[in-house]
């Protein structure tokens, strides 16, 4: 009944001030981005070749996801390893400890 | 002293073309010399919304290439004497249109015109950063809707960082031009208001353009809509804001359109 009622009022408010709070986030975060390097993706190139050094990724089962909130951003970075992996790094190692 | 002005948006469908050719012939009609420069290389539409398409020969690429002069490009218009149209090509080619030549065409044009006014095509590539290049001031079309606004305030920093100006340390005058607004929607909230798009973009505005049948009018005849119906709600908030760029203080409001009864008891939106 209250969820109803607080729909009612929130569709008679109309959704302009939401566009409108959208938007003033959204262009904050741009305007400080404008002529800095992308920090999102060199953060996503190094993470994937720190860990690619030990264990051999497959490009499809690494996801990246970002959400930037109002006072705080999260990076995610997902990386589906295969069963076993570890046998795998035993046997990189020692490529890796030469070079 | 010349003006060149760019009439631009970062996102397509905003109104530029039909803005440009407005505001090109109000001021034209004030007196003014002006020239209308279509920057859309590929896909030229300024010429139909003009009404020149059937007498275009030569272009602006070929003024850039030196296989045409200046003055054998220029369309004269046929009910403005001092309104030219300079088109752009359709050919695909759009490395055709290089720096040094808009630069050189741009300085002739100031030679002979008032206002050189230029059309800029949609994005941020190479033709709309070419358009605003040699620009002064700025027109920034803005519909009241968060995609363009965006894509606006995404164009406000590119005329604030890559124009001829700003590398020289100075400023391009910008204003921003809202385009089919509807005061309804906005005032019950369903639209963002002047004041939340003024606020989010901190440009001053140039003028209020009303959603109305009489823009479709016009530009299906190839006529500007300040020349097709100078009495509309639209072709008065153009000539308003064409005065405000020549330097006159005219009052902002947003005209409204008058609605027929039956089309109010219909409920026909004017659209």
């Amino acid at each position: 009944m209250s969820m109803s009622l607080l729909r009612l009022l929130g569709r008679r408010a109309g959704s302009a001030p939401v566009a409108r709070e959208r938007l003033q986030i959204l262009l904050a975060h741009e305007r400080s981005q404008r002529g800095q390097p992308d920090l999102l993706g060199i953060l996503r190139e190094e993470i994937l070749a720190v860990v690619s050094r030990h264990v051999k990724l497959d490009p499809d089962k690494v996801l990246v996801k970002m959400d930037r909130g109002k006072s705080m951003s999260t990076l995610e970075v997902d990386i589906e390893l295969p069963n076993g992996f570890d046998q795998l790094v035993r046997t990189r190692l020692p490529d890796h400890q030469l070079a | 002293m010349a003006k060149v002005l760019v009439v631009t948006s970062g996102k397509g469908g905003v109104g530029k073309t039909t803005s440009t050719a407005a505001l090109g012939a109000a001021l034209a009609q004030s007196g003014e010399r002006v020239v209308v420069v279509d920057f859309d290389v590929g896909l030229r539409n300024l010429d139909l919304v003009m009404g020149a398409e059937r007498r275009v020969v030569f272009d602006l690429i070929n003024v850039v290439q030196g296989v045409a002069k200046l003055s054998q490009a220029l369309i004269r218009d046929k009910r403005l004497e001092n309104l030219w149209l300079l088109p752009a090509s359709q050919t695909r080619d759009k490395d055709a249109l290089t720096d040094e030549g808009v630069r050189r065409i741009i300085a002739e044009l100031r030679t002979r015109f008032d206002w050189v006014i230029c059309d800029s095509p949609a994005g941020i590539e190479r033709g709309a950063t070419l358009a605003m290049r040699y620009a002064d001031e700025a027109v920034i079309v803005t519909n009241p809707e968060v995609s363009s606004v965006r894509d606006s305030d995404r164009i406000i920093g590119m005329l604030d960082s890559k124009t001829a100006r700003a590398e020289r340390g100075e400023q391009v005058s910008k204003h921003v031009l809202i385009t089919r607004y509807d005061s309804g929607r906005a005032s019950r909230g369903e639209m963002l208001s002047i004041d939340d798009i003024l606020d989010i973009l901190a440009t001053p505005l140039l003028g209020i353009i009303p959603e109305s049948q009489d823009v479709l009018r016009a530009s299906n005849v190839g006529s500007p809509v300040t020349l097709n119906n100078a009495a509309s709600a639209p072709a008065r908030a153009y000539i308003d804001a064409a005065r405000r760029l020549n330097g006159e203080t005219v009052a902002m409001m947003v005209p409204v359109e008058r609605k027929r009864f039956m089309d109010r008891l219909l409920g026909r939106r004017a659209a």
